[in-house]
């Protein structure tokens, strides 16, 4: 059999369509002499698994990220005395922190019903474990806290019994503070700590950026909802001014075919939009003072830049030859 | 308990998960046949579903990969002389570059375990024997350990399956293990390409192996077993002909626990620098 024969063609086309398709529909022919083809690993199988999560889980490091840095700013707000910008920023580590982050973290559950097994161990070593637990925290001080500052803030009850309950409000408050921090960057750490080549590259900017883009998002929406103070704007600048060298630090610090899922791929530029809005158009937009354009550009920014890390996952656990070029990192 | 050296113990009655010793897997790609006959002793046992009816196109595997309803996966690999020097069979090099080998992969069952360590329900569990088992009925499915294996070996098992949610990868067959028997894949291993037993004497018999196949030209065999690393060794290892990419096998692979103290020294970072941002806004931009 020459190189030149029907069959020949016909194989390296079947090959090329196998690639392609991942299927070969037609009838083939016998392999003698043939080209053997090339594809990095095994057969361009690959060799970790990309992630498995939905659009669930974006969202919930979104609205958990919110969450979470909402009561740190209702902390800043209650020590230095500003009752109505507390109440607002408990409501929203609420409704995000105890509700939607719960209910999109079991939405993606395989097996839903079974969400109460996460409470069955502790395990320092597992950064899901904790955060079940950071959750869990943060909902039990964020509950008591919103309804102790709402009873207080509403003058339910007279005398004594308003003077403790100011303080269960803060101590609750404070603590959700505490747990809320860990919320925002723990998730960071989840997919920093896997063996997906552009996550665990990207371990130490991954919890910097998610409690950043919490923080400012935090802030973001307090605007949006009327807050319009110095204070708020102040966080504005420097959450915008921490992502923007984030962004810098995401472009200059490539890793080659490890994290070319970032660099060269699609949804790398799911990141860097989301970074964009993020940093250095929110940075504009405030520095003009456009402050709502700049907070619906940071709350979009860290929306699609979470879309992106997850899909971003997806592509580079897909790809055998970033597995194998991060390891000589 | 005495070692039995390199005997063959995949067809005899043992006590290993009463006695706590720790065994292992030695597949041996040099006397594998290709035969698939351990996938389908797998699926048989552990009555997995099937993982698709398509052909790849890639040499004789249309399996693909190990995954949640694939827990052995018999590799077809077609080598030229860039692979290696040595072919097998009697024909020379100039006459035939061609070489042909299969490899049956399955769950490494790592001295530490990435699934395992990253199990938030405790479902993931190391058994008497050394192995890495998931409990079916604690696991609810949150998808971390498909993301910590550094080897890609579990996974989840996709919809509509009746509570098909959960992840699912080879048990060592400790079903089978707890009553005394070997794992189905080694028991009808025809050729005892898979070897079942225990850890220290099925090493030894590797690196035997390694030193024969050697003598007789094979100069690329090598022992497939990641010591140096932080998986620290895998119980279920390999003889490889080549390199490890070829078979998809990370050369160096890592337990992901390593990169935690970076990661949460930066979140702890983060979550101080955030707090004393929001005090400064307060005290100074009121």
């Amino acid at each position: 059999m020459t190189i030149n024969s029907p069959s020949e063609k016909r194989l390296e086309e079947l090959r090329e369509q196998a690639w392609k398709d991942g299927v070969v529909p037609g009838k083939g022919v016998d392999v003698a002499g043939g080209p053997i083809p090339r594809k990095p690993g095994y057969y361009g199988q690959p060799v970790v698994k990309p992630p498995v999560w939905t659009w669930e889980i974006p969202l919930y490091f979104f609205f958990g990220g919110m969450a979470g840095m909402s009561p740190v700013i209702a902390s800043g707000a209650i020590i230095f005395h500003h009752l109505d910008l507390a109440r607002t920023a408990m409501w929203i580590a609420a409704v995000a922190g105890a509700v939607l982050s719960p209910i999109l973290l079991i939405m993606d559950l395989g097996r839903p019903h079974l969400f109460l097994n996460m409470l069955r161990v502790f395990k320092h070593q597992s950064a899901m474990s904790m955060g079940a637990w950071i959750l869990s925290a943060f909902g039990a001080c964020v509950v008591p806290g919103l309804i102790a500052l709402e009873l207080h803030g509403h003058q339910i009850f007279p005398g004594t019994l308003d003077q403790l309950l100011r303080a269960a409000a803060g101590v609750f408050i404070f603590g959700s503070a505490i747990f809320g921090t860990l919320l925002a960057t723990y998730t960071g750490v989840l997919i920093g700590a896997t063996a997906i080549p552009a996550w665990f590259l990207h371990r130490t900017l991954l919890p910097i950026h998610f409690g950043t883009a919490g923080l400012g998002s935090a802030a973001a929406l307090l605007e949006l909802l009327g807050h319009r103070i110095p204070t708020l704007n102040f966080l504005g600048f420097y959450v915008a001014g921490v992502e923007t060298a984030l962004l810098i630090w995401l472009s200059i610090d490539k890793h080659g075919a490890a994290d070319r899922a970032i660099h060269e791929h699609g949804t790398g530029w799911l990141i860097r939009i989301g970074e964009i809005l993020n940093g250095p158009l929110a940075l504009v937009l405030r520095f003009f003072s456009l402050v709502p354009f700049a907070a619906i550009s940071f709350l979009i920014g860290s929306l699609v830049s979470r879309v992106g890390w997850i899909a971003v996952g997806k592509v580079s656990g897909s790809d055998p030859e970033s597995v194998f070029a991060a390891e000589s990192y | 308990m005495i070692g039995e050296g390199i005997q063959s113990t995949n067809q005899r009655k043992h006590s290993y998960v009463q006695d706590r010793v720790e065994v292992g897997f030695f597949t041996d790609p040099s006397v594998c046949i290709g035969c698939k006959a351990c996938e389908v002793a797998c699926k048989e046992w552990n009555q997995v579903p099937d993982d698709g009816f398509t052909w790849s196109g890639n040499s004789y595997d249309n399996t693909g990969h190990l995954g949640a309803s694939t827990w052995r996966h018999v590799m077809f690999l077609e080598q030229d002389r860039a692979k290696g020097d040595q072919i097998a069979g009697p024909m020379s090099l100039d006459e035939d570059p061609f070489r042909w080998v299969f490899l049956s992969d399955v769950c490494k069952h790592c001295e530490e375990a990435g699934c395992l360590e990253a199990c938030p329900t405790g479902s993931i569990v190391r058994t008497e024997v050394g192995s890495v088992l998931v409990q079916n009925d604690v696991c609810n499915g949150c998808g971390y350990c498909v993301v910590s294996c550094p080897f890609g070996v579990i996974d989840r098992r996709p919809e509509p399956l009746h509570d098909a949610g959960g992840a699912f990868k080879c048990t060592f067959c400790y079903d089978r293990q707890k009553s005394g028997l070997v794992p189905a894949c080694a028991k009808v291993c025809p050729t005892e390409s898979i070897v079942f037993g225990r850890l220290d004497d099925l090493r030894a018999r590797g690196a035997e192996r390694v030193r024969q196949l050697q003598q007789s030209g094979y100069n690329d065999a090598q022992l497939y077993d990641p010591t140096e690393t932080s998986v620290r060794g895998i119980h279920a290892f390999f003889l490889i002909l080549g390199e490890p990419e070829a078979y998809g096998l990370p050369p160096k692979p890592q337990i992901p626990t390593i990169y935690l103290k970076s990661a949460w020294t930066s979140a702890f970072t983060t979550a101080v620098a955030s707090i004393i941002a929001t005090l400064v806004a307060f005290a100074f931009f009121s």
